[in-house]
């Protein structure tokens, strides 16, 4: 039936390529506006100078070391967690896994100097192992430990989710052939999560080449300067739209070529075609191995709910009360709330076109994933300077910056719905493809009967960490937002300006509340289903 | 979905119309949140003028020269309030403002007032602010903060490349040291805890006990004692005395054409402005006042002596500066 399979075909295809316009509408007028600037005010191209070198050197090397630093533990991590699908909290610990996500970098940073600083929890434990007081963790290693705390949790979610879509036929097998620990994880585990290891890598090196905050906070000095710092100080203190977007391009172009590095290690999926016919059920743990797990378990979710624990604690030192009954606490909480569903919806969408539009098994599999995650090299106050440019004549207001924000915030957020959507999608079709066309389903009916029962929960993990990310993003509402149009970050940082210390944390309490009922939220209604 | 909840994501989405007002203000955060000057200001302008006045503001000072580049010729602001001396010769060379043409009565700047393009409202002064209970003795000068060494208390400082504070330090060393300031630089270096982005950053540690000491203003201990009644953080006065920084507002092209904008720069520099200031702005006010200042104003440190560049050299002078800077922190 090559005509239905190729109507089918082409309806999808149409949707990817439908999502890669919005994308490159929405890049490109960025750059567009940008450029038109740059030459308008007859700014010229700057050389790639001493600075600018040393500072890309520095980029890349403590990007790629907070990568290997946040993902490798992340396997262990995230096996654990795969291992013990019942113990007590592991909702909650897995919903904790976003928050960091939600959390302002300075929040963060000030969370994880709680414990690590020079005047830190841990600060008398670390000096007793050294000599004299304890200096603290600025330099390279405060830089890693602060990207650790983001990335590695983001990471073992992804891992997490990858060793998930193992058939259970395959674990099956496992127990059936008795097969030992090491060897389940070399040919079950592992093939799972290499698929995946590319795209995961990818999207925290994204994360860690763009950070901005944390390497100027706990880099100790500006010998800890990343391109970043360099793109916002041309667009801030010097006013060089041009420069600006030359080094967002040089940055993009530094993302793009980590990103084909690691798709090189990746391979590409081989997909199951038989949909799994016995229920899911994993080996027999020992005893040994229980109890090593368990330690990876403590240590994970102790160091990434320390500096969460210590946010809430100087949060809980806020008056929340009085902060609650705020009028712009209330509506920047609304706002906050409304952005973060707009965008997480938008971005869901888009990856799920990308997704849809792309699935044909085999080949650059690695790649589009990793392709996504280049949106990231683009600094939002990049985008949000360009768009203001190319709509000042008509000013920004127009379009309203809800929507411009909303957009931004989307496309910030869609390498993570990529990330979480496209492995499932892609298992999901090498499963089905061949099924429906033979029962000739397809559109509404396909999509109602086989794709949104195993899409439901990747799609709301999707949703989740979306909503989480935009509920904590700080770059493109700094350039709109206003005293009419403010979100809860934005406010934080306002309390933040102007000595009012305690109501930042009390703000940052309920932000990273939010970001956790959200996560709960939507893994309750993915329950629902999976049990329905 | 709940209507209510469909009702703010349309409201949200909907652009705003631009509101009528008769005179537009552009201006940072801190200025027109509900603790600052700006909801004070606004309504003793407006039974004055009886006229409607509306704030546009945007995160602070640079970020506002920021906006109204970005804006260009097209801006709706009026006037533009809240750059500082070092953003002066830049926003002025935009060529989008217009001179004030109001004779102030009663400006009290340090050092005397001339530009004709901006007019002062409030002004203040850089200091390295302690934590009384972790810093016994605290530097006297510059020059013992520059040279207490590795082991003495360390500070936080803000970046010149992204923040206003920042580029006040190397302005600083700078008048105190001259062409010896890279050499300063690099002693200081071994005493500084870290630099960070903003003022907030660095704020933010020395309040959480992380940083003993900060690169703040002379009025910061201010707020901790009448907000907070806490006494525990002090401003060090430095014997080579202290780094002045005043804060303008200027007249836009289009605000040129508009009676009220005229009338508001000559209110601002009176006291239905500026006895508005000192508790909502924590800065000294630039103009007459009727009110006295709360006592503790008085008890603040007052600089023996008062250091600026002018705008023209700062203008000509901050991008080596702060090269010199990164240069010196950098090994």
């Amino acid at each position: 039936m090559p005509t239905l399979a190729n109507s089918v075909g082409n309806g999808r295809r149409l949707s990817g390529l439908l999502a890669l316009l919005v994308i490159a509408a929405l890049l490109g007028g960025a750059g567009a506006g940008l450029a038109l600037e740059g030459f308008r005010s007859g700014g010229e191209l700057a050389g790639f100078d001493a600075y600018l070198r040393r500072v890309t050197a520095f980029t890349l090397w403590q990007a790629a070391l907070s990568t290997l630093v946040s993902v490798l533990p992340a396997i262990l991590f995230a096996r654990a967690l795969h291992r013990h699908p019942n113990f007590f909290g592991r909702r909650f610990a897995l919903a904790l896994l976003a928050a960091p996500l939600a959390l302002p970098a300075v929040v963060a940073a000030l969370g994880v100097l709680a414990l690590w600083g020079r005047a830190g929890l841990l600060a008398p434990v670390l000096a007793s192992l050294g000599d004299g007081a304890w200096p603290g963790v600025y330099g390279l290693s405060g830089i890693l430990l602060a990207h650790a705390f983001f990335n590695l949790p983001l990471a073992a979610r992804f891992l997490l989710a990858a060793l998930d879509t193992v058939p259970a036929d395959q674990w099956r097998l496992a127990r059936q052939l008795g097969l030992s620990p090491l060897q389940t994880f070399r040919l079950v585990e592992w093939p799972a999560l290499r698929r995946a290891l590319p795209g995961v890598g990818a999207l925290v090196f994204m994360l860690c080449l763009t950070s901005f905050t944390i390497v100027l906070m706990l880099g100790g000095g500006p010998a800890a300067t990343t391109l970043e710092v360099a793109i916002y100080q041309a667009l801030r203190f010097d006013f060089d739209p041009l420069r600006a977007a030359q080094l967002t391009f040089l940055q993009v172009a530094l993302a793009g070529g980590f990103a084909l590095l690691l798709a090189r290690l990746g391979v590409a999926a081989a997909g199951e075609a038989a949909p799994s016919v016995s229920r899911r059920q994993l080996g027999a743990i020992g005893p040994g191995e229980t109890a090593l797990n368990a330690l990876i378990l403590l240590l994970g979710l102790g160091f990434v709910a320390g500096p969460l624990l210590a946010v809430a604690r100087a949060g809980l030192a806020a008056d929340l009360l009085r902060l609650f009954w705020e009028d712009p606490v209330r509506q920047a909480a609304a706002t906050s709330l409304v952005l973060a569903f707009v965008s997480a919806v938008l971005a869901t969408i888009l990856a799920l076109a990308l997704a849809s539009g792309g699935a044909r098994r085999g080949g650059r599999l690695g790649m589009r994933g990793t392709g996504a995650a280049l949106v990231l090299a683009v600094p939002p106050v990049v985008i949000g300077a360009g768009w203001f440019l190319l709509l000042r004549p008509r000013s920004a207001a127009v379009l309203g910056p809800a929507f411009l924000v909303a957009s931004v915030n989307a496309l910030m957020a869609l390498p993570f719905a990529a990330r979480a959507v496209q492995p499932a999608w892609e298992a999901a079709a090498s499963r089905h493809d061949r099924l429906c066309r033979s029962l000739g389903l397809r559109g509404w009916n396909r999509w109602r009967i086989v794709d949104w029962p195993v899409l439901r929960r990747p799609l709301l993990m999707a949703l989740s960490f979306s909503a989480a990310l935009s509920l904590g993003d700080l770059g493109a509402i700094a350039l709109w937002g206003s005293d009419r149009f403010q979100t809860l970050p934005f406010l934080l940082l306002s309390r933040m300006g102007s000595y009012r210390t305690a109501d930042a944390a009390g703000l940052a309490l309920i932000l990273g509340a939010a970001c956790l009922a959200l996560v709960l939220l939507s893994d309750q209604l993915g329950r629902r289903d999976a049990e329905a | 979905m709940r209507p209510a909840f469909l009702a703010i994501c349309t409201a949200a989405f909907l652009a705003v119309p631009a509101q009528a007002a008769d005179l537009t203000i552009y201006t940072y955060e801190s200025f027109t949140a509900e603790w600052g000057p700006g909801p004070q200001v606004e309504k003793n302008f407006e039974t004055q003028c009886r006229c409607d006045i509306r704030f546009v503001s945007v995160a602070d000072g640079v970020a506002l020269l920021n906006r109204l580049k970005l804006e260009g010729e097209n801006t709706e602001a009026d006037i533009v309030l809240g750059l500082d001396t070092n953003l002066v010769a830049e926003a002025e060379a935009t060529g989008l403002f217009r001179p004030h043409g109001v004779e102030p009565q009663g400006l009290r700047v340090p050092g005397g007032w001339t530009n004709e393009t901006f007019l002062p409202f409030d002004y203040g002064y850089f200091a390295v602010v302690y934590d009384s209970e972790q810093v016994k003795a605290p530097p006297a000068s510059l020059k013992e903060l520059v040279e207490g060494g590795p082991d003495a208390e360390k500070i936080a400082i803000q970046d010149p490349r992204t923040s206003t504070p920042g580029l006040g330090l190397v302005l600083w060393v700078r008048a105190v040291y001259g062409d010896r300031a890279p050499e300063a630089w690099a002693k200081l270096n071994e005493r500084v805890l870290t630099v960070t982005p903003g003022w907030s950053e660095a704020y933010g540690l020395f309040t959480s006990g992380e940083a003993p000491m900060v690169l703040s203003y002379t009025t910061s201990p201010a707020y901790h004692r009448i907000a907070e009644g806490n006494e525990r953080y002090k401003a060090a006065p430095f014997s080579e005395g202290h780094y002045l920084q005043v804060e303008v507002a200027g007249m836009t092209a289009k605000g040129a054409g508009n009676p009220h904008a005229k009338a508001f720069l000559a209110f601002m520099t009176g006291p239905g402005f500026q006895d508005v200031i000192p508790e909502t702005n924590w800065m000294f006010p630039a103009g007459r006042t009727e009110k006295p200042l709360n006592p503790v104003f008085q008890d603040l440190v007052e600089p023996e002596k008062t250091l600026s560049f002018s705008p023209e050299e700062v203008a000509a002078d901050r991008k080596a500066w702060v090269d010199e800077w990164l240069e010196a922190m950098s090994r």
